[in-house]
């Protein structure tokens, strides 16, 4: 087809990455390697970030929160201009699929690597995209996208589709003005709920209604087109186990995916593709059910998070694809010459507590060592800043084999081996996740992670000396204050040391000791097990006990303790000389202190007001999430710490409370 | 080559020879460690060992046996508190553990030695101590057999290798049952032993865990540092029995000799500790802000961390108003070391503030007002400055202060004595004595926080720094009352404006002087500093006097001359 049209060459030479972390470091290696020059832009809090270092130039783009700098067009635009940069990768997230960033490079001369504004728009808007791809023969979802936004249409409207009824909010992403709705009773208050949130999020509280499809796969067909009209897809991925509407670990191919499907969905994805006449990466999202019917959800109009094990099991390099495609170049692929090798899988590594909601965290990552032999994308380094202004994805590790078991088994043992200790991830989650039997046979669907939280969020049992002995140990070998430990015989005082330490917030009390041999005694009323310590050297310790030896990756940091025992890090918190906890716990004493770092957004009372507990008083943002902040007692406010739009960190007083001239009284 | 002894030597001797050679002064073993003479030995050796280990074990489990009382009262057992004292792994060289043995029982079978103490030579927060803990799990901590022998000894060894000794106290004093005088009188030793130590510059730091009365009040009261322990302290020298007797009076024994009251208002106690844990943290703190060991004038640099707040924060911290309250410790905590400040005494005396902390690893005592000096605060002071010149510790004068407390009460109780007693701690100070005016310094109040006129080994101020032997408004307050009265009594009325201008000369002359362009400009200090360069020139100052002290130049009889 290509050899009918004349050439439309758009060349460049130098790119503008506009975005952050690991996809600016993973788009500046391909632009490298094809000989490209690489601009960064960064926000104030990336000033020293892994992706600044990289680049050839950067420019600084603004204050840290995304509206003042990521999200800049103009300020992306001039970088480009100063630079000399001419073209402009956005990555995912942020601008990639805002029409107008896209159009305004078009009109500064910039080539923007991606389809075209008018591609964007309209698959940006969910009602239209499907509207259009009805059109180009794509199966879709029962549902309403009419501009009648009334309570009563759209009442009848759910009724109509029939529950259970998914809202969305129409210029929604990431989950948020999303909202799964069992039945008509409840159905107008999540409407008025998820309005409210797609106008806080979108400035747009226009929803959209849809059949909601019980326990479906997310199942998606990579594509690119060029401007010549040509199109391929490159196959699946089953990016079905989610949380909060967000995923987590990506895998292709779909273990539900027959090659006759496969060949389905990929032709109906081509077909759309050219109708729409799409140039550039794209992505579009399917459900599948059970019984092998899937619809259209969207289109996504830029590279996916999860591009690489399409690149793993296909052998190509998609930001090249995207790169010669922006420049012009006929896509020298053709669907045949598409094939597929083994299976990948993908997880997604992010800074938050799994165990408490999946709360972001932000902060100091003491130590990072991502795992060996296998492709980790990351922008990270020990003692790296994670700011809590972006998302809490920190790294991407992608293993690749023959097989699904394969690449599963290669996947945990590279989580097992790596080390991030300083900020709370979702490590073990991870993990938990992928030793489920549940995955392990293929069988995950989008209701995965909350049919089966408790078994994922169970700490693993484990062999040998347990967490509380070991922690005990480390505690008393890595003290600030210790000598150098040596083997051998030893003067340390042989009377037993009280320790008591919190495991991931739990606390223990045990005591131990070094006996002149040089060995530890551990526990506690003369019950101590004997553990020798074989070696301590470079944050590894080996120890023995029972006749059985392991190694064990820590860090000591102040009062502070890591360690990392198959796959899960333990955070310990010493407090053998800490003040016991008075009446204060739980807030006890009415200071209600911010329980991370973020932005206050919202105050929500006044100095004098009266609250009752649980009443929220101020709302943080932090990672894209807002964390409403209650009262922990009933009372009187009698100080406020924080005024919006002010940046706190974690433990910062928010609010005091006098409960002692308690409202409710 | 080596030498030969005998002509016809067989190769194997010379052989032996040249072995020795190579190995001179390594001494070959020759023992058969297969033998019967050394197995033998070897069982009577460990059998030995085994019978002190068994002694040990049982002073020990008899001192445990209290444990669960102990622990009841969320305190912990003596052996607990040195084994929490001490950096854990380090030696702990602990001292005589068979005193007394067979002289409390003398049954070889009964025998609990030690002496009721225990101590040894260990390290609290990487600095090597005397400690010494009461065994207060048995007989309520009171002296055993040799435990007067023990402590003296033990005392000793602190003065003649300096050690600084660290005291962990709870002992119902001497057991009564078995007084002679010439145990008490030799007691006196004791006391004598601390004076000493304090003197010799070695730092006697005291946790108060329990009991610490009559004449063991003063092994209490004669340290440098003192953490006593909520709820738990008790420092009096009567208790309620034998005060009810004495004199009648009737009180508890909290409010005799409790945490709470000698932190607050004997001033007996430096630091409230919540617990024994606590307690145990607040002593190592407290060793852990000494500069002891001072290797190079830079040795801490590479891991000082910075302060935990933003320095700019310092703009917006003092009032331009020094009317209006501060509290100077928002300001610390954004120059020193992870804002990271052991406040000394912070409940007596707390308009006076004062305490330890570092900058860019120096060792530092700082000094400053969130009110005016009042008798305790300068009690406090002065104090601080003497502890501070024990360690070598310089000191740092923040003033914000208005002055001294005025007014009967504070007349009564002594302001111009405990006054004049900071001002003559401030002169005298052996340590490097540095001053920053961050707010007003008014009257006696610049004395006593070391202003110029005291020779500061450095001296700035911020620009909002105001001094002056007070306010313009209360300078022209004062005279305006004073010559109204004088009219008054002489019955001729001064007319309003007439006031009123006076006032106004008076306040302008006073406030013409007061600032900053007009101090530093008659060289009152050594220059105005941006407070955000607090830390860098702090940082400066403490190395310049680090490095000056520790030079020795070639001083001469004569200056260079020119030909």
């Amino acid at each position: 087809m290509s050899g009918d049209r004349i050439v439309k060459l758009t060349p460049f030479r130098k790119i503008l990455i506009a975005n952050r972390g690991e996809i600016a470091l993973r788009v500046m290696r391909t632009a490298r390697r094809l000989g490209f020059a690489t601009v960064a832009v960064y926000s104030d809090a990336d000033l020293d970030a892994p992706h600044v270092r990289a680049a050839d130039q950067a420019v600084r783009i603004g204050e840290p929160l995304p509206a003042q700098s990521y999200l800049r067009i103009d300020a992306i635009v001039a970088a480009a201009k100063a630079t000399g940069a001419d073209a402009v990768h956005p990555g995912y997230g942020f601008l990639a699929e805002n029409e107008d960033f896209a159009a305004a490079c078009r009109d500064a001369g910039l080539v923007f690597i991606g389809p075209s504004p008018q591609a964007i728009e309209s698959m940006g808007n969910k009602a239209g995209a499907k509207a259009i791809m009805q059109q180009a023969g794509v199966p879709c979802v029962p549902g309403y996208q009419g501009e009648d936004q009334s309570d009563a249409t759209m009442a009848a409207e759910a009724a109509r589709i029939g529950f259970p009824v998914m809202i969305k909010a129409v210029a929604g992403g990431g989950g948020r003005g999303m909202r799964l709705v069992e039945s008509a009773a409840a159905f107008p208050d999540h409407l008025r709920s998820a309005r409210s949130e797609a106008q806080g999020a979108f400035g747009d509280p226009t929803v959209i209604l849809e059949r909601a499809i019980v326990e479906p796969r997310h199942i998606e067909i990579q594509v690119f087109g060029d401007r010549y009209g040509n199109a391929v897809h490159l196959g699946e991925r089953d990016c079905s186990v989610q949380r909060r509407h967000q995923k987590l670990i990506e895998e292709a191919p779909s273990p539900a995916v027959t090659p006759q499907l496969r060949a389905r969905m990929g032709e109906i994805a081509v077909k759309a593709v050219k109708a729409i006449g799409y140039e550039g990466a794209g992505t579009l999202e399917f459900l599948l059910d059970g019984a092998g019917n899937f619809y259209f959800m969207e289109m996504n109009t830029r590279l996916q998070v999860e591009h690489p094990v399409t690149e793993a099991i296909t052998g190509l390099d998609l930001v090249e694809l995207q790169l010669r495609i922006a420049s012009g170049e006929p896509l020298a692929l053709r669907q045949e010459d598409v094939r597929f090798s083994g299976h990948a899988i993908e997880v997604r590594l992010c800074s938050e507590d799994a165990r408490h909601g999946f709360m972001p965290q932000s902060g100091k990552m003491l130590e990072w060592q991502p795992a060996d032999h296998l492709r980790v994308e990351h922008a990270l380094y020990s003692g790296i800043d994670i700011p809590p202004f972006y998302d809490s994805m920190i790294a991407k590790v992608i293993a690749h084999g023959a097989t699904r078991d394969e690449a599963r088994r290669r996947l945990i043992h590279g989580l097992e081996q790596t080390v991030a200790f300083g900020v709370t991830t979702n490590q073990a989650f991870l993990t938990a996740c992928l030793r489920h039997d549940v995955f392990a046979q293929g069988g995950a669907t989008t209701a995965f992670i909350g049919q089966h939280a408790d078994e994922l969020l169970a700490r693993p049992l484990v062999a040998g000396i347990d967490n509380a002995a070991l922690a005990a140990l480390l505690l008393y070998v890595t003290d600030p204050h210790a000598p150098p430990w040596r083997p051998g015989r030893s003067l340390a005082t042989t009377f037993p040391m009280p320790m008591r330490f919190a495991i991931d917030g739990e606390v223990s009390e045990t005591e131990i000791a070094r006996n002149r041999e040089g060995d530890y005694a551990v526990g506690t009323n003369g019950e101590g097990r004997a553990i020798a310590v074989a070696a301590l050297d470079g944050g590894v310790i080996r120890v023995k006990a029972d006749g059985l030896t392991e190694s064990v990756r820590y860090r000591r940091a102040g009062g502070r303790l890591y360690i990392l025992r198959d796959g899960v890090v333990l955070s310990v918190h010493d407090l053998t000389r800490a003040a016991p906890e008075r009446a204060a716990a739980g807030g006890g004493d009415g200071k209600l202190r911010a329980a991370l770092n973020g932005r206050v957004v919202a105050v929500l009372v006044q100095p004098g007001d009266a609250v009752t507990a649980g009443q929220p008083v101020a709302t943080l943002e932090a990672m894209k999430m807002e964390h409403v902040h209650v009262a922990p007692v009933s009372g009187i406010i009698t100080e406020l710490g924080v005024t919006e739009g002010e940046q706190v960190t974690t433990g910062h007083i928010v609010a005091v409370i006098d409960a002692a001239t308690d409202a409710t009284a | 080559m080596g030498p030969r002894l005998r002509g016809d030597d067989p190769e194997g001797v010379s052989l032996k020879f040249r072995r020795n050679l190579r190995n001179m002064a390594i001494i070959e073993s020759t023992i058969s460690t297969g033998s019967a003479g050394f197995k033998a030995n070897r069982d009577g050796m460990l059998a030995l060992i085994a019978r002190m280990r068994m002694l040990e074990a049982r002073s020990r489990a008899k001192s445990a046996a209290a444990k669960e009382r102990f622990h009841k009262r969320h305190q912990l057992l003596p052996r607990e508190r040195v084994a929490l004292v001490l950096d854990p792994g380090a030696p702990f060289l602990e001292l005589s553990t068979l005193a007394g043995y067979m002289f409390d029982v003398p049954d070889p079978d009964k025998s609990a030695p030690g002496g009721g103490v225990v101590a040894g030579i260990g390290f609290v927060s990487g600095i090597r101590c005397m400690v010494s803990a009461n065994d207060a799990g048995i007989d309520a901590g009171a002296l055993q057999a040799y435990g007067l022998d023990k402590t003296l000894r033990v005392q000793e060894l602190a003065l003649e290798n300096r050690l600084p000794y660290v005291q962990l106290v709870e002992s119902a004093g001497a057991n009564l049952l078995r007084y002679r005088v010439e145990d008490f009188v030799r007691g006196g030793n004791i006391f004598r032993n601390l004076a000493r130590l304090s003197a010799a510059g070695l730092p006697v730091v005291t946790v108060t865990h329990g009991s610490s009365t009559a004449g063991g009040a003063y092994q209490t009261g004669l340290s440098d540092y003192i953490v006593m322990v909520r709820g738990r302290t008790r420092a009096f020298l009567a208790g309620p029995p034998l005060l009810k007797a004495a004199t009648g009076e009737i009180a508890t024994e909290e409010e005799l000799g409790g945490a709470v009251m000698h932190t607050s208002v004997s001033g007996l106690g430096d630091y409230l500790a919540e617990d024994d844990r606590d307690a145990l943290r607040i002593a190592r703190d407290i060793m852990a802000g000494l500069d002891w060991d001072r290797p190079e004038p830079d040795h801490k640099r590479a891991d000082a961390k910075p302060p935990r707040y933003d320095a700019e924060d310092l703009l917006g911290i003092m009032p331009m108003d020094h009317k209006r309250p501060v509290d100077m410790r928002q300001a610390i905590a954004r120059f020193v070391d992870d804002s990271d400040f052991v406040e000394f005494g912070p409940d007596y005396g707390p308009a006076t503030v004062c305490g330890q902390a570092r900058i860019e690893g120096h060792a530092i005592g700082i000094i400053t007002n969130n009110g005016p000096l009042d008798p305790a605060g300068a009690n406090k002071a002065t104090h601080f400055i003497q502890a501070c010149c024990q360690s070598r510790t310089p000191l740092l004068y923040l003033n914000n202060t208005t002055g001294y407390m005025v007014g009967k009460a504070y007349e009564e109780a002594g302001m111009i004595k405990h006054g004049s007693k900071m001002i003559q701690a401030v002169t005298s100070a052996t340590v490097p004595q540095i001053t920053i005016y961050c707010g007003a310094s008014f009257g006696a109040g610049n004395y006593g926080m070391c202003g110029r006129g005291f020779h500061p080994r450095f001296c700035f101020s911020w620009p909002n720094a105001k001094t002056a032997v007070m306010g313009g408004e209360q300078a022209a307050e004062t005279m305006a009352i004073v010559t109204e009265a004088a009219a008054a009594r002489k019955g001729a009325p001064v007319p309003r404006e007439q006031i009123d201008a006076m006032k106004a000369k008076i306040t302008s002359v006073f406030d013409g002087q007061m600032d900053v362009f007009s101090t530093s400009a008659r060289v009152l200090d050594d220059g105005v500093i941006d407070p955000r360069d607090t830390r860098a020139v702090l940082a400066e100052v403490m190395a310049i006097c680090r490095e000056g002290d520790a030079r020795a130049p070639h001083r001469m009889q004569f200056s260079v001359a020119r030909p």
